[in-house]
């Protein structure tokens, strides 16, 4: 009998269970982490040369590497995890975007705890999610080397409790002396700010708190002083107006609240979901704006028929009112038509003038007053704030700060050396006055001069509200700790006032005291400030009607007889200075982003130029070829300023447009370089800022010719209607398939669609098909998505001299055709741009191509086909061949021909990429690439990416809106529509009306009338569609 | 005249068991009564002497376009080529039209050597060698450039070849005409070398054996053992005829396979099926006047005008004149296939390319292949060196505009107006074909100074029935 001990591992191997079975024979029969040598079908276990060798030469290789050495990188990590971030996760925060009167409520994201994007807030009525260029571009002025460290005393570094000290103790000597001070600001939109200046106001009695803006307005408020006795500049609502006539104001890119008013036209321009009306715009002015770009009809009119043309319109629609007409004589192309659509539209309809002369607004509130637009489309109860400039005030302290009435001055972030005409006296003045102050937070030309500076917080690193619309209010928090040695302005005047409260504190109290009684929703304050900041806004005005109708009782013969004095042409040239399209009134000038975003409609980056109508030019014998042009000396009241010139279609005759904000003398490497300072050259009209110079302007061409850098040299689309496709509103409404073009190619049996032939199989797409529709109505220029692309996917700054070679690097640029009046055929004369041009405005990025030319010829297969319809772009994997580029029909693949980043000696502009501090607005999630490597829009890969592991960690489907592409989220008109094309009930789909094809080479088909694929003859089959461009005009061509 | 009656008529009967029955008419492939041994002293006096003043003149000025060309080289790998004048919109200009030219320079060596061998033109012993040269010169030229061009050449140069490697799933796209273009010019580079040096190798062992010391040793071992057997020759004439066999159909497909670089794109301009034959019949066109502009040089400088006589110059001027023509019929095809496709986009690509702002390029193209050519057709031109010379060179400056056209007119203006861009090159442009001139000179005068310039083993077969005297030892 045998019986031999036996001792069990467990009580598995007792009852001889099959899994222990299994692994009994095993080395490690628990758990190895190699997969050791699983064949498929098999489970035996052990090494196998193959295993072992692969394992020998992994470590070798491995050792080996590890012997190189490698540049060492410091990355320090979180000591302790902060609770609200987790390393790689996007963090969002309600804040509002203030500059001066410039507005916007927005969602700053934020990577471990650096703010990275800012986007649209939708929660707020006033911006509706929309943002503009500048706001898109500011995140990275935070990370600007350019700003102040520290407080300076006589342009030494301090600290603050010094500079404190020293302040209080020089305004005290003034007090005692019983000196005057002032408190220059520009627009202030937050009520705590104003609190603030109330609380310093308080303690030092003898302070002016003056108010000027770089663009005023002032005497907006002033005509309606006269017309209903109220200051105030109305709020206006263009979504409610069919008709809209806008003598040179500029309210889509400038005029007071440009992306509320932006985001209220969109709407009436939205021929979706089988809407088939659309407003009408007129536009009267003399440079050709963004606003005039977008105008059904516009007529190009000089400054000093400014006035004349409102004076037409008022006696056209009186004559239709029957009422009395004012005596004017001028016949100007297009008013009676706007006249009579006016008149049709009465109480749907909207008149506005961005004129500052009082007596033309006066007139202007009579003919919206006589169209019934008050209550309805303007509404004076709910006044906008976002332009509070006092161009009298102003006056007044500069030739007071000269003859020394002010002991003190203090700057609140305002520049006046620079923006206001009269810098020069302000600057004289600064050296007379005893205590001279700046809240700058970068070196500019008036903080420059003063004895201290106390330089503020960068928006997205303080406290704030703002309140741009009477009764709605919105909260700016920081989204990361100061970077330098800032305070905030408000805080300042606090501690000047001696009150050293936080200023977060003092927002809130004011919130409280204010605010809070404003609701009834929430009962503690706590909650309230809680939802408020959450949602970043606060609306306690929406909704409110307007009290009744406002009674317009100005003036109209004293309007009409001070108009017929100021308006008569003396001269044989007048320039119209406008805001600048990128930097603005120039506080934004040292920013990389902006400099080298081209203007809407001219395409220049990097200057400002003398814009010179056609004829004009011919008379000079002034020619563009390339980027070389002539240069001109355009002498305004005696000063000559030499500018290059810029051939603008549609350019009044006799007229030259220069833009402010360039010439900037100090603040920053970026800015100081760029154009001419042309504020000197700012008029005056009756004590009001006046843009427009019609006395004592010369015009001569200069000697000199140079060049100017232009991403676009070519102006017109030369009559392709593949490429873009449009129609008048008129023929729309007979038939939705208005300008469509249906391309045929021959085959063997006829003409056949050229979808129907294809060498290739086609794509699966079985998950997601991504797909952009692009409203080429609706798309106003504005360029937001172009800044909001090169924030999101870290493109590079590359300078002007790399634009000049026609190498910009933006991933998403929008094209300008002006149309032609040269005869199909013609090429010569098609190239010509018609003298007052229609313009079009189309968005080009990436079409992300079903049959994509520059996957095939890739030698590398670097570009790919993506499951989801995407075309990659694999950075690593590219030699730099270009052919993809040069194979790509739509030309939107770019090259990064130097080495762009951590090459300051190349490229000193490229703020984001090259030094240690701008670096940190680059997304963590997108590779900043190398030289020698091809690049392109990716539809936001990474958002995707993002969305998809957001709904995977739900555990859900991904729905439509998880995702939206840079371009699409920045829109402020909602031209840009970013989905899945494979889900039936996402937002594209259903614009598109998407369909499965029986057409086996093509995914889906769009069945909407106006959408439609550029360059559909080619077959190359894009995922980006557009829809028609259409025009509200009675009928085609430029002069029509 | 006379005298190559008497060698026709002499030998008639006895020689047609080795060669070929040469007509009256023809003239004399060798003339000056070159006997066995002259050919042999005059070939090797060069190789064996001093360099000459000319040739030392001729390398240092090669040398200089080398090393300044080398400096602007070395910027652009340095920096990027960003340095050159590319943009957004002209992503291949002069790279890409230099790479083409030199590609196509080498064409006439092949054309020489293997489709004239397989032909049995006898004209073509005294030229094969230095066409054949210029070949190997030009395509290392011509490599150079997709090299250079590319964005990341340290990683492009092996990128691009299908090793296996250990990136995972990484091969190269075999959909992509560049990756043909390696194949080709590599394939074409190999044969067109070992077809070269095994027409050296009984050379090599004729200087071997009139040499000593060093010069011995080096050409021993470039002989590789050569002894001049019966067997040997029989081999050597065998390789040269299966080499032939293999290379004349690169002759066709080097040139096809480049022009499909263009071809299979989507640009108008470049989206042309004509371009295979119009491209290999460009090529030759260009590599002839190459070898013209070549030879004329080195039969001066090498007193081997009786090698290398009026005759053999006549005869390729008359391929210049042919090809010139079919590469004039080329261009006139694709303006009339412009208007008949009825493609608007292809329709303005080619009224573009003649009015628009590159017209001058154009007409440059056509006035130097079209027009100038067409003076050949006068025998007193074509029989004149120094007009020959001077058409060779302009042939040369309007193939590389040829090229030009195609690339730079085609892309600078292509489907969307707002991208259309003007291309003007930078100083970096000009050094980087400087110094594939350079390149080639120092190569091709190295060549002329150290290798036997005319094949002297196939200059003897050709002698007895060509040669105005024979003199029978």
């Amino acid at each position: 009998m045998k019986n031999k001990k036996q001792y069990w591992k467990g009580l598995e191997e007792l009852n001889r269970e099959p899994e222990f079975e299994q692994h009994a024979h095993s080395e490690f029969p628990e758990y190895l982490p190699v997969n050791l040598n699983k064949r498929e079908g098999g489970n035996d276990s052990g090494t196998s040369r193959r295993d072992f060798l692969k394992m020998m030469g992994f470590g070798i290789s491995a050792a080996t590497l590890a012997a190189c050495e490698a540049p060492v990188r410091k990355a320090i990590p979180y000591l302790n995890k902060p609770v609200e971030i987790d390393p790689g996760v996007a963090n969002f925060y309600a804040s509002s975007y203030i500059n001066g009167g410039d507005y916007a409520s927005v969602v700053v994201k934020t990577r471990e705890g650096r703010p990275i994007k800012i986007e649209g807030n939708k929660e707020s009525s006033i911006t509706m999610g929309g943002t503009s260029a500048q706001q898109q571009a500011s995140v990275l002025s935070l990370y600007d080397q350019q700003r102040y460290d520290a407080p300076r005393i006589a342009g030494k570094k301090a600290e603050w409790q010094q500079l404190d000290e020293e302040v209080l103790g020089a305004l005290k000597r003034i007090a005692a002396e019983g000196g005057r001070l002032a408190v220059v600001s520009k627009t202030v939109l937050s009520p705590s700010m104003r609190a603030a200046v109330a609380a310093f106001q308080a303690k030092n009695f003898n302070t002016d708190h003056i108010i000027y803006d770089a663009v005023s307005v002032s005497a907006i408020p002033a005509a309606n002083e006269k017309s209903f006795g109220r200051a105030v500049i109305p709020s206006y609502d263009f979504s409610k107006a069919d008709v809209i006539v806008s003598f040179d104001a500029d309210f889509m890119n400038n005029w007071i609240s440009p992306v509320q008013f932006s985001a209220q036209y969109a709407k009436t321009r939205k021929l979706i979901d089988g809407n088939k009306e659309m407003s009408r715009h007129y536009q009267f002015e003399s440079n050709l704006s963004l606003t005039g770009g977008n105008a059904d009809y516009r007529s190009p009119i000089k400054p000093s028929e400014q006035g004349l043309a409102v004076a037409q319109l008022y006696n056209e629609l009186a004559r239709l009112a029957g009422e009395q007409s004012l005596a004017a004589k001028t016949n100007i192309e297009h008013v009676s038509r706007a006249a009579k659509d006016l008149w049709l539209a009465r109480g749907k309809s909207l008149v506005v003038s961005g004129s500052n002369d009082v007596n033309v607004q006066i007139l202007v509130n009579a003919i919206n007053s006589m169209l019934d637009n008050y209550g309805r489309t303007i509404n004076l109860d709910v006044p906008l704030k976002t332009r509070q400039g006092d161009d009298k005030a102003m006056a007044g302290f500069a030739a007071g700060l000269k003859s020394g009435k002010y002991a003190g001055v203090i700057f609140l972030g305002a520049n006046p050396v620079y923006d206001y005409v009269k810098g020069a006296d302000i600057a004289k003045g600064i050296k007379k006055t005893k205590l001279t102050v700046s809240t700058s937070d970068r070196r500019d030309e008036t903080s420059e001069l003063v004895n201290y500076v106390a330089p503020d917080h960068h928006f997205l690193e303080q406290w704030n509200d703002a309140e741009p619309v009477e009764g709605f209010f919105s909260l700016a928090q920081p989204t990361i700790s100061p970077i330098f040695n800032t305070r905030q302005a408000g805080e300042s005047l606090l501690a000047w006032a001696e009150n050293n409260i936080s200023y977060y504190d003092f927002v809130k109290s004011c919130w409280k005291k204010n605010l809070f009684p404003m609701q009834s929703s929430q009962l503690l304050f706590d909650s309230f400030w809680d939802e408020s900041l959450y949602s970043g806004v606060f609306e306690p005005g929406k909704g409110k009607t307007s009290a009744g109708k406002a009674v317009f009782a100005g003036d109209v013969n004293e309007a009409a007889s001070g108009i017929a004095k100021t308006y008569k042409t003396t001269g044989e040239y007048e320039v119209a200075l406008y805001a600048g399209f990128a930097v603005g009134d120039g506080s934004q000038a040292n920013n990389p982003f902006l400099q080298e975003l081209p203007d809407p409609i001219s395409k220049v980056t990097w200057d400002n130029y003398a814009a010179v109508s056609v004829e004009d030019a011919h008379k000079f014998g002034f020619s563009m070829k390339e980027e070389n042009t002539n240069m001109v000396n355009v002498t305004i009241s005696g000063k000559t300023y030499e500018l290059p010139v810029v051939i603008q279609p549609g350019q009044a005759k006799g007229t030259v447009g220069i833009a402010l904000g360039y010439g900037r003398r100090s603040g920053g490497k970026v800015a100081e370089k760029v154009g001419l300072d042309l504020y000197p050259a700012v008029g005056s009209l009756e004590g009001y800022q006046n843009l427009s110079v019609t006395k004592g302007v010369k015009v001569e061409p200069s000697e000199k010719s140079c060049r100017i850098a232009r991403t676009q040299t070519h102006q017109t689309v030369m009559g392709r209607t593949n490429v873009v496709q449009e129609a008048t509103l008129s023929e729309y409404q007979k038939d939705p398939f208005a300008g469509r073009e249906f391309p045929h190619i021959s085959g063997m049996d006829g003409t056949l669609s050229p979808t129907t032939v294809s060498l290739w199989k086609g794509h699966k797409y079985e998950d997601h098909h991504w797909g952009l529709a692009i409203d080429l109505t609706a798309c106003n220029g504005c360029s937001s998505c172009v800044v909001s692309c090169n924030v999101e996917n870290n493109i590079p700054a590359v300078g002007k001299e790399e634009v000049m070679k026609r190498r910009e690097m933006t991933w998403l640029r929008i094209d300008r055709y002006y149309s032609s009046d040269g005869k199909a055929g013609d090429f010569e004369a098609m190239e010509q741009a018609a003298a007052n041009p229609e313009v079009t405005f189309m968005p080009m990025m990436c079409q992300q191509c079903n049959n994509a030319p520059c996957e095939t010829v890739c030698p590398v297969a670097a570009t790919t086909h993506s499951t989801e319809g995407l075309n990659q772009m694999t950075y690593n994997r590219c030699i730099g061949t270009r052919y993809c580029a040069n194979n790509c029909p739509y030309k939107v693949r770019r090259f990064n021909w130097f080495k762009y980043f951590d090459n300051n000696d190349s490229f000193p502009d490229n703020l984001s990429q090259n030094n240690e501090l701008g670096k940190m607005v680059l997304n963590p999630d997108v590779t900043v690439r190398s030289r020698g490597v091809m690049e392109k829009c990716s539809f936001c890969v990474q958002r995707i990416q993002a969305g998809k592991l957001e709904a995977r960690k739900d555990g859900r489907k991904m729905n439509d809106g998880d995702v939206d592409v840079a371009c699409a989220a920045s829109c402020s008109a909602g031209a840009l529509v970013f989905g899945d094309m494979n889900n039936p009930e996402s937002r594209i789909s259903k614009m598109l009306k998407l369909k499965k094809s029986d057409n086996v080479n093509v995914k889906v088909e769009a069945k909407e009338p106006r959408a439609y694929h550029s360059l559909e003859e080619i077959n190359v089959q894009p995922n980006v569609y557009y829809l028609t461009k259409i025009r509200n005009k009675d009928s085609k061509g430029s002069n029509a | 005249m006379e005298v190559s009656s008497f060698n026709t008529n002499s030998g008639s009967g006895h020689e047609t068991v080795h060669h070929q029955v040469v007509a009256p008419v023809r003239e004399p492939l060798v003339t000056g009564g070159k006997t066995v041994r002259d050919v042999t002293e005059d070939v090797c006096r060069r190789v064996e002497g001093k360099p000459t003043k000319g040739w030392m003149m001729g390398m240092a000025l090669a040398l200089t376009a080398f090393i300044a060309g080398g400096y602007a080289v070395y910027r652009v790998l340095w920096d990027g080529i960003g340095l050159w004048g590319l943009n957004k919109t002209v992503g291949w200009a002069w790279d890409i039209t230099n790479f083409v030219w030199w590609v196509g320079i080498g064409h006439a060596g092949t054309l020489i050597s293997a489709v004239l061998l397989l032909f049995r033109q006898k004209w073509r012993t005294s030229i094969n060698r230095a066409a054949e040269a210029m070949t190997i010169f030009a395509v290392i030229c011509a490599a150079l450039f997709p090299v250079l061009h590319m964005g990341r050449p340290w990683l492009g140069a092996y990128w691009a070849l299908p090793l296996p490697n250990t990136f995972g799933s990484l091969w190269v796209n075999f959909n992509s005409p560049l990756l043909w273009d390696v194949f080709a010019i590599s394939t074409y580079f190999s044969v067109s070398l070992v077809f070269w040096y095994i027409g050296l190798i009984p050379d090599f062992a004729t200087i071997r054996d009139r040499a000593s010391g060093f010069r011995k040793k080096f050409y021993g071992a470039l002989s590789l053992g050569w002894t001049g057997s019966a067997k040997a020759w029989m081999h050597y004439e065998s390789v040269s005829l299966i080499l032939a066999g293999m290379a004349t159909p690169l002759v066709l497909s080097v040139h096809t396979i480049v022009s499909f670089d263009f071809a299979t794109s989507v640009i108008p301009g470049w989206h042309t099926t004509i371009f295979p034959p119009y491209f290999v019949a460009g090529a030759i066109f260009s590599g002839f006047a190459m070898v013209l502009t070549l030879m004329l040089i080195t039969r001066k400088a090498f007193k081997l005008e009786d090698y290398i006589t009026i005759t053999h110059i006549e005869l390729m001027n008359i391929v210049i004149i042919i090809t010139g023509s079919i590469v004039g019929i080329a261009y006139i095809t694709e303006f009339f296939i412009a208007w008949y496709s009825g493609v608007p986009a292809e329709q303005y690509a080619f009224i573009n390319r003649a009015t628009g702002p590159y017209w001058w390029a154009y007409w440059t193209m056509m006035t130097c292949n079209v027009i100038s050519p067409q003076l050949f057709w006068i025998k007193k031109i074509r029989r004149n060196i120094y007009a020959t010379f001077a058409l060779s060179i302009v042939v040369n400056i309007g193939m590389w505009f040829e090229r030009f056209v195609i690339i730079v007119t085609s892309i600078h203006r292509d489907y969307i107006p707002s991208s259309w861009a003007y291309f003007s090159p930078t100083i970096y442009d000009v050094g980087v074909y400087l110094f594939s001139f350079g390149l080639f000179f120092s190569c091709f005068l190295a060549f002329a100074k150290f290798f036997p310039v005319v094949n002297m083993a196939e200059v003897k077969s050709v002698l007895k029935s060509t040669s105005g005297t024979i003199k029978e030892d």
